[in-house]
């Protein structure tokens, strides 16, 4: 393996979101303009400030046995479904090795959440105080460790080539998979499961984002509240699941005859240095992510037609994005279609990079770029900067090359961008 | 009132087929509890805290290793229940 500089592509792909319990009714949802977001009917919510959240469309316990599903963290679940569906999609019919098509020791998995098992600690936590020490499970620790999603997938694919987790906030899932393409790109593995995965809607977090005035407090209209590049944007609204990829080095895809869905191109790495929580309101982090993309990899802006921008309807951290693409594309940022799949979806913090991740590998795939629902009446900030795709969805250029950005940013000043683009 | 060795084997066959998913007749006096019933020793934690509960017996830990088989778990909790 003496090759420092392979091709890798997407074999397969798997989500479980807002929107449908896998990634083919993820992708109709998205490109149908639909939201997943609803008022919470737990008892809890009614004392919080923020109401609305975009949970799960198919609850894990309706897909994994519970005597597996009650050792398993919720994001660990969410985990292991997108995963077994973009194994089983890529075209693998068993785990590494007993499936002869990928080598264990050549498989590697990269799996990301932003905050970890936080239910399962905060749930043990209450079994603590009401029921007492003896009570706390057992299974706790390997529950809530952030690591737990990635080893419980590296198992049940039988990876033994490394398995990662990083962890920068919202960026975690793009960074994941940004590892993953290192790890084939360099020559560690020749497959890895990589995407991020999260699930943090528990009164502790929507009560720590409520008090940030993070999150939006639009109660009253869930399905609108999610509404990036809108004036009237106030806030993300919080989403769960999970969203995987199979990446592949190219020559491996073709030894065994693979569907290859795009090549993921590389990725670019910055950090702000600005502030824990605030985005430098220039993108010049974001704009030194995207130079670094540019300048590690052999992407032509030119075939740049769209762009899955990190967004979450926030009032500051929307538009610095769109300044930077302007500031580092120029011109070429006139023909990238910018889609906030985050009108749909919800945040889905270390899970977003995941999701996002297959709606723009599918956006290149299918050629269309899904919609940014809920802009009645678009930020001029916005729209001096980028072509945003409102409402409906787009057609994508029908022939040539095209490539394609998914942006993601964390709290912390981490920025990720990867890029797509089509074979 | 105490239980019989009948009814602790019956409570001992829900709780390892909540917690190991083992259809409850597979779970009899003879079968290891790791080697025949998927308990492993996490959920073998689980288990034990479970058949206290349900039985109202303190097992402590140094006695849990002594516990292989469903037929060691009923006859200690028949001995030793409240």
């Amino acid at each position: 393996m003496s090759s420092t500089n392979r091709t890798v592509v997407v074999t397969g792909i798997g989500a479980t979101t807002p929107l449908g319990g896998d990634a083919a009714s993820t992708w109709e949802g998205l490109v149908a303009g639909k939201s997943g977001v609803r008022l919470l009917e737990h008892e809890w919510a009614a004392e919080q400030a923020v109401r609305i959240a975009a949970e799960i469309a198919v609850e894990p316990s309706e897909v994994i046995p519970r005597p597996q599903a009650r050792r398993l963290d919720r994001s660990a679940q969410f985990a292991l479904i997108a995963a077994k569906e973009a194994w089983a999609d890529a075209g693998f019919t068993d785990k590494a090795g007993e499936d002869p098509a990928v080598d264990p020791d050549r498989l590697g998995a990269v799996i990301a959440s932003g905050i970890g098992g936080v239910t399962t600690l905060l749930d043990q936590y209450d079994v603590l105080k009401e029921k007492g020490v003896r009570r706390v499970s057992p299974h706790t620790v390997p529950m809530l460790m952030p690591n737990g999603p990635s080893a419980n997938v590296g198992l049940a694919v039988g990876a033994r080539a490394g398995v990662h987790t990083p962890v920068s906030a919202c960026a975690s899932g793009a960074e994941a998979i940004g590892y993953a393409i290192e790890m084939i790109r360099t020559g560690r593995a020749d497959v890895v499961v990589a995407g991020g995965t999260e699930a943090a809607i528990h009164p502790l977090p929507i009560a720590a984002f409520g008090n940030m005035m993070a999150m939006s407090k639009n109660n009253d209209d869930p399905q609108g509240a999610s509404r990036p590049y809108d004036v009237d944007r106030d806030g993300f609204v919080l989403g769960e699941g999970a969203g995987v990829l199979v990446l592949e080095s190219a020559e491996h895809a073709a030894k065994r005859g693979a569907r290859v869905y795009a090549e993921a191109v590389g990725q670019g790495i910055s950090a702000d240095g600005h502030d824990i929580v605030q985005p430098e309101p220039e993108g010049r982090g974001i704009s030194h992510a995207l130079q670094n993309l540019l300048d590690n990899t052999d992407l032509d802006p030119a075939e740049i037609v769209h762009v899955n921008a990190h967004a979450t309807s926030t009032p500051a951290g929307d538009v610095a994005e769109l300044k930077a693409l302007r500031k580092v594309f120029g011109d070429d940022a006139d023909h990238m279609a910018v889609s906030a799949t985050k009108s749909m979806t919800g945040h889905l913090l270390g899970g977003a990079g995941g999701v996002e991740s297959v709606a723009t590998v599918l956006a290149l795939y299918n050629r269309i770029a899904p919609p940014t629902i809920n802009v009645r009446e678009l930020d001029p900030e916005a729209e001096a900067s980028a072509d945003i795709v409102r409402g409906e969805a787009r057609k994508l250029p029908v022939e040539g090359r095209i490539a394609a950005l998914n942006d993601s940013f964390g709290f912390g000043g981490h920025n990720v961008v990867l890029a797509f683009r089509t074979i | 009132m105490a239980a019989t060795q009948e009814e602790i084997v019956a409570g001992l066959a829900e709780i390892v087929n909540e917690i190991a998913g083992i259809p409850t007749e597979d779970v009899q006096l003879d079968k290891s509890f790791t080697d025949d019933l998927d308990v492993d020793s996490l959920s073998m934690v689980e288990v034990v805290v479970a058949a206290e509960e349900r039985f109202d017996v303190k097992i402590p830990d140094d006695d849990v290793k002594n516990l292989k088989t469903v037929g060691d778990a009923a006859e200690y909790i028949l001995k030793h229940q409240a």
